[in-house]
């Protein structure tokens, strides 16, 4: 089985979020960047499919500017095999993405597509689900838990309700929660080490896909923030509150 | 013309609040009809009827076929597309189920999809989260695009009322359905306490409350108030509680009157799903909680002395 995973490079989840005066967008100048967190557990489940022996090689591939090679690196280091990064300079809608996702899956004939659940910049939650679609091809999203026997993945899914068992043919998109696996951290070694391995560069036209008409943004801006209320000191004080608000009975 | 398509979430009985939060949405973009489609197993004319009650409904298609009997994503897209023809703009909650669905209806049509629409501002302009809510988007359609697809995030409109009375249409379509798709089965744990996502009051434990039966001054709490039951990623992930409590940017997303967050420090993911809580109170041992920042009634303290103390309180 060969393995394509979609690494995306985001502000990192612990940057605390500023929105641009000018409304353009958040501030990313001199803010920490890393790999989309869904996508290194992406990367840890390939790994761990292929140490079991039922994966050959596992792709990393990340669509975006050229700093996207870093977080393509750190997949290396945690010993992806070879990285494609196609390279596009504006921000891209994620049906582009998929359409880039796919077209590298299929020249490179992988049986499995790991993504994340969800980028957690745009927070879209869509790409693996459109790759599918474009693909004709099963996805599972959400994924806590996956299982592989002849040519089937068992997968079980965080949904609202609890969790859903989704039995799908390969080959399959899949997209990760956070509960599937504990990602595992990266060495020194490792990193010099995947410093050898090589990154492909590629353009959208290389791929054969252009980049469509997607939505635009008219703006960024803060949302309505929640100012701190009252501190109370005892219970008595805090069903008074509550009280005054109509929240619990008299 | 405008028409919208309402995508009906159920679970073969009832019909999701959600679908009422989406069918307000809907019913924003000031359409000239708003129509409900509901998916299901043969027979589905219950939650048919349900959709047909709500206020504002024009038309509700029942597609009902054996395939439709359980929410398979690579099945019901197909179908959709095929229906998407006759709309201006086709929404789904954003639930697990729209945000499964529609991004794969959307690429069936080489169309780009919306996540999470939070505010409509006109037929080609919404408003949406980003940044687990920490800044919001202005997304505009491209021009000349013959569908919006997208999903509208419950916490952000009021459920439609009930006490209409629209009519109810079976449709077939053409679509071929795929068979590499398999649904078997939902764990759910079953609960007498109210949905977390409708739920007017909602209890929420924590990492701090330390283990699984620890949480049983949680659910006290919430039983005396008839509130709802959640939890952090930290409570979940640890296996104090189910992952269909978790509470934030990557679990529910919640806009109850009453959120009270026990042994919860706040992070930034966990208070990306209450942003829209009516009064926020806080119960955490340290006073330094980012929690405090956000809770409109904050109370420092050791929750296993408050709570039972607290429920005392309330007679
Ligand atoms: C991509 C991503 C997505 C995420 N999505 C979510 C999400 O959807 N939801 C979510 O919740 N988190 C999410 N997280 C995790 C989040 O960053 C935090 O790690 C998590 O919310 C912390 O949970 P907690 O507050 O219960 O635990 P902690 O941060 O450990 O806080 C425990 C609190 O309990 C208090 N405490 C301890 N003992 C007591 C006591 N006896 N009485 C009173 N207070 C006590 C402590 O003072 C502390 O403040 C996500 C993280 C990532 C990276
Ligand atoms: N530009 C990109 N490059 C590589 N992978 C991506 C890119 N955008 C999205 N993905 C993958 O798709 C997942 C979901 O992203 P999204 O649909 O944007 O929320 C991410 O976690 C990645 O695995």
């Amino acid at each position: 089985m060969k393995i394509l995973v979609g690494i995306k490079r985001v502000v990192d989840y612990n940057v605390r979020i500023r929105v641009k005066p000018d409304g353009s967008g958040v501030v990313t100048d001199g803010v920490k960047m890393s790999m989309n967190p869904f996508d290194e557990i992406a990367v840890e489940e390939a790994l761990q499919i292929k140490e079991r022996g039922e994966c050959d090689e596992i792709i990393v591939i990340s669509i975006g500017a050229k700093q996207s090679q870093e977080q393509l690196r750190t997949a290396l280091a945690m010993g992806a095999d070879r990285g494609v990064h196609v390279l596009v300079d504006e921000q891209i809608e994620p049906l582009t993405a998929s359409k880039a996702i796919l077209s590298v899956a299929q020249s490179e004939g992988v049986d499995l597509i790991l993504l994340g659940k969800q980028a957690i910049d745009d927070d879209n939650n869509q790409t693996a689900q459109m790759v599918a679609a474009l693909w004709d091809r099963p996805q599972a999203t959400f994924a806590s838990e996956l299982a592989f026997t002849d040519g089937k993945v068992t997968a079980v899914r965080e949904v609202d309700a609890g969790l859903e068992v989704l039995e799908v043919d390969l080959p399959a998109v899949i997209s990760v929660d956070l509960r599937l696996n504990e990602p595992r951290y990266v060495k020194l070694p490792d990193m010099m080490k995947a410093k050898k391995k090589t990154i492909d560069v590629k353009s959208l036209e290389d791929l054969g896909v252009t980049s469509g008409a997607g939505v635009t943004s008219l703006g960024v801006r803060a949302p309505e923030g929640r100012q701190a209320g009252i501190k109370v000191e005892t219970v008595e004080e805090l069903v008074k509150e509550l009280q005054a608000r109509g929240l619990v009975n008299d | 013309m405008t028409k919208v398509l309402i995508i009906a979430e159920h679970d073969g009985e009832k019909l999701n609040s959600s679908t009422a939060k989406a069918l307000t949405c809907g019913l924003d973009i000031g359409a000239d009809a708003v129509e409900i489609a509901v998916f299901g197993a043969e027979g589905s004319h219950g939650v048919a009827d349900q959709a047909a009650n709500l206020v504002g409904v024009s038309r509700v298609l029942l597609l009902a076929r054996a395939e439709n009997s359980k929410p398979v994503s690579a099945v019901l897209a197909p179908q959709i597309a095929e229906l998407a023809g006759d709309y201006s703009h086709v929404l789904a909650p954003s639930t697990t189920f729209g945000k499964d669905l529609m991004p794969r209806v959307a690429a069936l049509l080489d169309l780009p999809s919306v996540t999470d629409v939070m505010k409509v501002i006109s037929a080609d302009t919404f408003e949406r989260p980003i940044y687990a809510g920490n800044a919001i988007d202005t997304v505009k359609l491209p021009d000349g695009i013959s569908t919006m697809i997208g999903t509208a995030r419950p916490a952000s409109f009021k459920a439609a009322a009930e006490g209409g009375s629209a009519s109810v249409e079976a449709v077939e379509t053409n679509a071929t359905l795929p068979s590499h798709s398999r649904y078997v089965e939902l764990r759910q744990q079953v609960s007498d306490r109210p949905d977390l996502q409708s739920a007017a009051k909602v209890v929420s434990g924590g990492r701090g409350v330390g283990s699984s039966e620890n949480f049983a001054v949680i659910f006290s709490l919430a039983d005396k108030l008839g509130a709802g039951a959640g939890a952090s990623r930290a409570a979940v992930d640890a296996g104090f509680v189910p992952n269909d409590m978790q509470v934030g940017q990557t679990g529910k997303v919640i806009a109850p009157d009453l959120y009270i967050a026990c042994g919860i420090s706040g992070a930034i993911q966990h208070l990306a799903g209450i942003k829209d809580a009516g009064t926020i109170v806080a119960i955490n041992s340290d006073a330094d909680a980012p929690i405090f920042e956000v809770a409109d009634l904050g109370m420092v303290g050791d929750l296993f002395e408050l709570l039972p103390a607290l429920e005392k309180a309330l007679g």
